[in-house]
């Protein structure tokens, strides 16, 4: 019985443990991006990595997440005689809901993870000590670039799978099923606001952060996993960790951001 | 005692767990001297080392750089006495995502305002003074142990450090290799005058350079009196004073060690 206290207690501890430092990191990190000097070439390289290299992905599964809504919609929308609804219902949960968080988990599983490994072997083979002994901030290094990059790339990310997506919708409504194809965007002008791409807008660039924050101070902190974080298996633990709660937290965060902003 | 110590270390304790690593280390660090640490592997010389570089903290116990208690300062004041340290780390910690020519001119970007023309005249200075000219573009996975090393020590002394730290850095070179080392080592030594410490198994070689040595055994660093105590952290041992120590360990230690035998293979 005490046994079981004692585990509860120390799960507990670890966990509060944990989140404070990961707070900390993520302020430690805010300041590096704020404080100069500012290094442009870094941003450039991660921005390439984290964003570039992640666009064929979000194509794939953004023509066809549209395309999938282009079928659901019309069927749904056909048993109303509504589908001349079917433009602005695909753009409207690509724009509001499934781009971010879609963009967003495609890019955890792309980046994050890679980010999380990078940053774990930095750690476990004394690379981020070597930083620290050169007085080098790791934060300002290693981190600052990320970070940024992430926030440039999430809402670019985003606005390519709305695109791509909404021309997967009209690709099966309009050229499989036969919508209307002057329907499909006049409807789309029509009930599309500048609220909606905003909240769009806003709902990538925190996933953006989160993901950059969740996976890198994963990494970051695997000598204090727990189970231990040395080695490879350590590094590969944290990185699974990494995925799951980034996901998680993207889709905890994607209801909350939902509430406030609509 | 005229000389300053640099580095002092009061007492320190460490444990991992129920492993108590450090059991009360006292050592202090005379600057523009050379320290040599030896002991036997997993003895703890490595966490010493990175004590005095306030990667860890003590548990208790206190570590003295530059004036300053290092286990409780700011990040901020931290950060302002590493720009004194050149650190080798025993595995030589390169970054592996760069080559070797950015991995020794990092902390010349980072730090320094220089051009890319300065920076590469000193970054192939020191290759050449390590013997590793002509790896520029390779990266560190390219490259074997001994070499990383030596490009280790190239990006420690690439800022000419006022103290430095290597962490066995002849390990896993052949005897010309490590030779050529402890030769260019002294040289620097003499004409920048750092202070240096040196974690070494290359004993009784590394006597020669050494201005004093401090055996740690059983989490202590070894004291001179014949009841085996705790060296007292005001008193390091030169390395005469060391041969004729009257402690016993330090006495097994000097007669085992005129070969190339480990300090965990003797029974003491
Ligand atoms: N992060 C750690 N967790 C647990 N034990 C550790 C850790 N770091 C070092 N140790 C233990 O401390 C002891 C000393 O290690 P080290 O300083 O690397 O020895 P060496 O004298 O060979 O350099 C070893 O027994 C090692 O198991
Ligand atoms: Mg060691």
């Amino acid at each position: 019985m005490l046994n079981f206290f004692e585990k509860t207690g120390a799960y507990a501890l670890y966990y509060v443990n944990e989140a404070g430092r990961m707070g900390i990191f993520l302020l430690n990190s805010i300041m590096s991006v704020v404080k100069p000097p500012y290094k442009i070439y870094p941003i450039i390289r991660q921005t390439y990595i984290i964003g570039t290299l992640s666009i064929f992905v979000i194509l794939f599964t953004g023509v066809f997440t549209g395309m999938v809504l282009g079928l659901q919609g019309y069927h749904t929308l056909n048993k109303f005689g509504a589908e001349g609804l079917l433009g602005s219902a695909v753009a409207l949960s690509l724009i509001r809901e499934l781009g971010p968080v879609l963009a967003a988990l495609m890019v955890t599983g792309r980046a994050g993870s890679a980010i999380c490994a990078e940053i774990g072997v930095m750690r476990n083979s004394e690379q981020i000590d070597a930083l620290e002994c050169m007085a080098i901030d790791p934060h300002k290094y290693i981190m600052a670039p990320k970070f940024v990059a992430g926030i440039i790339s999430m809402p670019l990310l985003t606005a390519i799978f709305d695109v791509t997506g909404i021309l997967g919708g009209y690709m099966v409504g309009v050229g499989m099923l036969g919508a209307n194809r002057g329907t499909y965007f006049a409807s789309m002008y029509k009930d599309v606001e500048f609220n909606d791409i905003y909240m769009g807008l806003i709902k990538s660039l925190c996933f953006g952060i989160l993901i950059i924050w969740i996976c890198s101070s994963k990494g970051y902190f695997v000598h204090l996993s727990r189970g231990g974080g040395f080695g490879a298996e350590g590094v590969s633990r944290v990185t699974t960790n990494a995925v799951v709660l980034s996901s998680v937290s993207i889709l905890l965060f994607d209801f909350f951001l939902t509430s406030v902003l609509l | 005692m005229k000389e300053k110590a640099v580095v002092q270390m009061v007492d320190v304790r460490k444990s991992y767990g129920s492993q108590e690593v450090l059991k009360g280390v006292n050592l202090s660090i005379i600057e523009g001297k050379t320290t040599v640490i030896v002991g036997g592997s997993g003895q703890g010389k490595s966490q010493i080392i990175k004590h005095i570089l306030g990667l860890i903290r003590p548990d208790s116990g206190s570590v003295i750089v530059y004036g300053r208690d290092i286990s409780n300062i700011s990040k901020k004041e931290l950060k302002k006495i590493r720009t004194n340290f050149g650190v080798l780390f025993q595995n030589a910690a390169l970054f592996d995502s760069m080559t070797v020519f950015d991995n020794v001119a990092l902390p010349l970007r980072e730090r320094t305002k220089m051009s890319e023309h300065e920076i590469k005249k000193i970054v192939s200075e020191k290759l050449v003074m390590m013997d590793v000219e002509g790896t520029n573009e390779k990266y560190p996975a390219q490259l074997s142990g001994g070499m990383r090393k030596r490009v280790g020590l190239a990006r420690a002394l690439v800022l000419d450090p006022k103290i430095i730290f290597f962490d066995e850095p002849t390990t896993g070179l052949d005897v010309k290799k490590s030779n050529e080392i402890y030769r260019v080592f002294s040289k620097t030594q003499k004409d920048l005058g750092y202070t240096a410490v040196i974690v070494s198994h290359d004993v009784p070689k590394i006597f020669n350079l050494a201005d004093y040595v401090a055996l740690l055994y059983n989490g202590v660093v070894q004291g001179r009196g014949p009841s085996g105590e705790n060296q007292l952290s005001d008193s390091p041992m030169t390395p005469e004073e060391f041969q004729l120590s009257d402690n016993p360990i330090i006495k097994e230690f000097v007669e085992t060690t005129m070969g190339p035998l480990y300090l965990s293979e003797m029974e003491v």
